[in-house]
């Protein structure tokens, strides 16, 4: 059983400021598993609704997001939870941070910036779950940190006194603390440079070789999931457009979307030219019709115009949402 | 500007109660043009009368309509804290707007002598210049020295915002297009103050409308003119709540807070929607 | 070779900043001692690449003219820019040379339409007299961007994509006909899909508009794929500078070979190395105060001297590298 299923999932920004009403369809039709053990990537450019689809998946919906559709089920080991319908009071005592820990965009600045790092992370623990052994949580967060290499008197510094990169492996540290099943990362060294990348990530991967959890990563970076991820994902426009083991994304990508992005990767020691796509991602408050890729798809057809593409599972694992595959012809 | 008046009254509650509020102050303001009685003469109708259809808001100890009185009190009130504003306002953009973009030692010498605004007593130095002035401070003059202390706050809350926008990336986009200081920080800094000059401009005509009633309830300004204070100083002076003539009182008092409110609710509304974010939201609608 | 042969000659510029309290605080050498030119005649795409907090910024500031050097000159066109004070010199400048910043969202004013941004500087730099005259220059330079007026006009930031600003944000440095750009960071923010489309227009225009770019990166692969030299940056220093395939095929300070391993490869079959445990090191402002060599406390290969004096310039298979595993083996 799946830890995670999530089933035609659509859910939208309905926004009206002084009469001018909006829906940004921003999630439109996702369904995808996750497997205990495995880390999967999720990419795909600005805006297409990755940071939305975590926020439905891990429960911090809020208004103007509301959900239209579809089912979000989880099965951790001992109970099952159904996240569109659980009590918030259910959702912060027994899930977050216990089963479901979500490290957020720029979550650099989730520090308090006037306060102790371990201060704030006390806080943030004790208002989700109403922790209160204040000195039994110390000295475990103390525990941890250390079996992780990072110096324990980090903890005791404030955030500006941290590397941007040491801020962002604190977070994680943290996030981690009660061995969650979920780990959710996003963006999680989109702002630093790659040598600190390299250094949080494979933290990020040795903690989940360690207490064999599953890690949802999101970058647009595919030469890091490439590095990272068990099985990727790839998202465009609020679709996923393609599913495949990392390595069949890589070398064997099948929606023309992937293909572009995969051939348009720089190499060190590879000078060829390489093509970049002529316009731009489609506006999700009025996104078009049928296939949302078929404006700038090199092999665009008419059915691409009016029909949503089904996703199709190939062998290997492959799950992919385009028309070209059901007219057989690639 | 009809459309923004437009939807933001069909949107937003707040701004509708105000245009109500604001609209029957101004209208009572604008009434003193057509007022029967001259608010400078006394005893012209009988003493303490209870308000009638005659006389809707009653007569004074001093034989004066109150609700004709009123509109003149209105009117003064308004066109002190207006005047204030306004003297402030440019005061307060300008020495925010200059010190904070040009920084050095133009930013040091405003800022020392913003602050030495800042430390000065404003309601002793007031009551000092009424008791030298006595008489001959006429309402506009009072309200340019007003305008003269009204700004010092506000002119550092425009500096810290100008300090902040001038390190954002497109102000030095603005740079490389060759433009020149002045015309940078009209185009790109003063449409992000704005809505602090807004919003500063309720607080500011609160603070001028409440400091005259100060003076006037101390019997320090021109108590010959009909202003809201004023009203409140004359019914003091003739002990009106313990005579019974409680409408004398409640009428400034009852206005006062109309037009507080109204103030209030229009620059919350109003400020919300030019706040930078909203319009952003607007725009991207 | 004469000064007078250098589009750009940066000549031995440091900067000095003053950190923490007036009282006790530290000096930070940002920028330190560093030396390259620029050929007048032959546009080239240089590109200063290392970590967070190498100094690149800095640098670029220097060469913007936007920060004067603690020491050493920055000579543009046979200019040095100390001596740029008066308005009409700055103007005079700033044609010449033109930065693109790196987050296309931070560019423009979210109040202000782009349009206005070309139009102005058609006009301040003197390309054009009126608003109608300059939509032609303004045109022009966003079809070398592959846009167009009619894509932009009565736009707003926000109604645009990333890949979209950060074109108008060249299109715009373009306008004055500028000799040289100076882009920090200029894909950091924009998609992969976009990333191409922005580092391919460095490539034309270098080869049609003979336009020669400063590119400041830490992402090597786009480095690599697009510029001519490459100069790396640790804690203020260039510690390795040559041909971009020289220094990037082989390596020789280990620190290069540090910052080449670090990026992430798109071939998943090759994670093995990438995966391999590094060593971040310790605070920034520590390896800034650091005594002899810098990357002294995270090299693989430190030896004692490493740790008593600075390593000279060493030039060695065809580039400068400051690194004792070379000493000796000087070619001349
Ligand atoms: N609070 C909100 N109200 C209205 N629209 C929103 C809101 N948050 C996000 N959106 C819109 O929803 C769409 C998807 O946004 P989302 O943040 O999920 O993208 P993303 O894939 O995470 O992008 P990025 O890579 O930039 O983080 C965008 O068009 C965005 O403008
Ligand atoms: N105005 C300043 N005052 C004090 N220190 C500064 C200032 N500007 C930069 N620094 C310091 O100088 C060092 C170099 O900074 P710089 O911004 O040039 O690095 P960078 O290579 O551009 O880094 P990044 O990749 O993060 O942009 C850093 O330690 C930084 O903190
Ligand atoms: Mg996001
Ligand atoms: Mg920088």
């Amino acid at each position: 059983m799946a830890l995670l299923s999530v089933q035609n999932l659509r859910a939208y920004y309905r926004t009206e400021v002084y009469g001018i009403s909006r829906i940004v369809r921003a999630v439109d039709g996702v369904s995808l598993e996750l497997q205990r053990n495995e880390i999967y990537g999720l990419a795909g450019e600005s805006s297409c609704g990755k940071t939305t689809l975590i926020k439905v998946i891990s429960g911090t919906i809020k208004p103007p997001l509301r959900v239209e559709e579809g089912k979000v089920h989880y099965q951790f080991g001992s109970f099952e939870i159904d996240m569109l319908h659980i009590s918030p009071e259910d959702l912060r005592r027994n899930v977050r941070w216990k089963e479901i820990s979500y490290i957020m965009q720029g979550s650099m600045s989730v520090l308090n910036p006037v306060r102790r790092v371990i201060t704030t992370f006390y806080d943030i623990v004790t208002t989700h779950q109403g922790y209160t052994d204040r000195k039994a949580f110390l000295g475990q967060v103390r525990a941890h940190i250390s079996k992780l290499g990072l110096p324990p008197d980090v903890l005791n510094l404030y955030p500006h006194q941290l590397s941007g990169g040491m801020r962002q492996r604190v977070a994680i540290a943290l996030a981690t603390i009660f061995q969650p099943s979920l780990i959710i990362a996003d963006e999680p060294t989109t702002a630093l440079d790659v040598v600190v990348q390299r250094g949080v990530l494979q933290m990020l991967k040795e903690i989940q070789a360690e207490s064999n959890n599953t890690v949802l990563l999101v970058t647009h970076d595919l030469a890091v999931h490439a590095n990272v991820a068990d099985r990727v994902a790839i998202m465009y426009a609020g679709r996923i457009v393609e599913e495949a083991p990392t390595s069949l994304i890589f070398n064997a990508p099948r929606h023309p979307y992937t293909q572009h992005l995969i051939r348009s990767l720089p190499m060190i020691g590879d000078r060829s030219s390489r093509a970049s796509l002529p316009g731009a991602p489609p506006n999700l408050a009025n996104p078009p019709g049928g296939c949302r890729f078929h404006p700038r798809c090199p092999h665009v057809m008419d059915i691409c115009r009016v029909e949503v593409p089904e996703m199709m599972t190939l062998p290997g694992n492959q799950r992919v949402a385009c028309h070209l595959l059901a007219e057989g012809r690639r | 500007m009809w459309k923004v008046t437009r939807d933001l009254f069909k949107y937003d509650g707040r701004f509708r109660i105000a245009t109500v509020f604001l609209l029957a102050v101004l209208i009572l303001a604008i009434l003193s043009a057509v007022s029967p009685y001259d608010p400078g003469k006394t005893f012209k109708v009988p003493q303490d009368l209870p308000p009638s259809w005659g006389h809707p808001f009653g007569t004074s100890s001093r034989g004066q309509d109150v609700f004709w009185w009123m509109t003149f009190a209105v009117r003064n009130s308004l066109f002190l804290g207006l005047v204030t504003a306004a003297v402030s306002r440019l005061i307060a953009i300008f020495v925010g707007l200059t010190a904070g973009y040009r920084g050095g030692l133009v930013d040091r010498v405003l800022m020392s002598i913003n602050d030495s605004f800042v430390v000065m007593p404003v309601l002793p130095i007031l009551i000092l210049l009424s008791f030298l002035l006595r008489g001959q401070l006429s309402l506009l003059m009072l309200a340019f020295i007003m305008g003269l202390f009204g700004w010092p706050w506000d002119a550092r809350l425009i500096r810290a915002q100008v300090l902040s926008l001038k390190e954002r990336a497109f102000t030095r986009t603005a740079v490389y297009s060759g433009t020149g200081s002045l015309k940078i920080t009209l185009d790109e800094h003063l449409p992000f103050v704005l809505p602090v000059v807004f919003a500063t401009t309720v607080n500011n005509m609160l603070w001028s409308i409440g400091m005259e009633v100060t003076l006037s309830v101390l019997g320090l300004s021109n108590v010959t003119l009909a202003t809201i204070g004023t009203t409140i100083f004359w019914a003091n002076q003739h002990q009106a709540l313990v005579a019974g003539v409680w409408w004398w009182l409640a009428a400034p008092v009852i206005i006062a807070i109309i037009l507080f409110l109204g103030l209030y609710l229009l620059f919350s509304s109003v400020n919300e929607y030019i706040d930078p974010r909203t319009r952003l939201r607007l725009i991207g609608g | 070779m004469s000064t007078y042969d250098k589009l750009l000659d940066v000549q031995r510029v440091t900067a000095v900043f003053h950190i923490g309290s007036i009282i006790g605080g530290t000096r930070l050498v940002a920028v330190n001692d560093v030396s390259f030119s620029l050929d007048r005649t032959r546009p080239e795409i240089f590109t200063l690449a290392g970590e967070s907090g190498s100094g690149k910024t800095t640098l670029a500031r220097l060469l913007l003219h936007d920060l004067e050097p603690t020491s050493g000159a920055v000579i543009f066109e046979g200019r040095d820019l100390a001596t740029i004070k008066s308005r009409k010199d700055t103007l005079e400048f700033m044609k010449k040379v033109q930065p693109v910043f790196q987050n296309p969202f931070e560019t423009f004013s979210p109040l202000r339409r782009v349009e206005d941004y070309l139009y102005d500087t058609a006009i301040n730099f003197g390309r054009a007299k009126n608003r109608r005259m300059a939509s032609v220059v303004v045109d022009e330079a966003l079809h070398l961007v592959g846009l167009s007026l009619e894509e932009v006009t009565r736009r707003y930031p926000h109604e645009l994509s990333g890949g979209q600003l950060q074109r108008v944000s060249v299109a715009r440095a373009l306008i004055p006909q500028p000799r040289l750009l100076l882009a920090d960071e200029p894909v950091s923010m924009v998609d992969a899909s976009l990333r191409m489309a922005i580092v391919n227009l460095f490539r034309k225009l270098r080869d049609e508009q003979q336009v020669s770019v400063i590119y400041i990166t830490h992402d090597l692969a786009t480095a690599y794929y697009i510029s001519d030299r490459i100069a790396i940056m640790l804690r203020g220093l260039v510690v390795e500078s040559g041909p971009v395939n020289e220094v990037l095929d082989r390596p020789l300070h280990p620190y290069t070979q540090v910052l080449k391993e670090s990026v992430p490869e798109p071939v998943p079959e090759q994670r093995a190395q990438w995966i391999r445990p590094i060593d971040l090191g310790t605070t920034e402002v520590k390896e800034y105060a650091r005594i002899g060599c810098k990357f002294a406390g995270r090299c693989p290969r430190v030896m004692d001297i490493c740790r008593q004096t600075n390593p000279p310039d060493i030039h060695v298979e065809g580039r400068i590298v400051k690194c004792y595993l070379y000493q000796g083996q000087e070619s001349s």
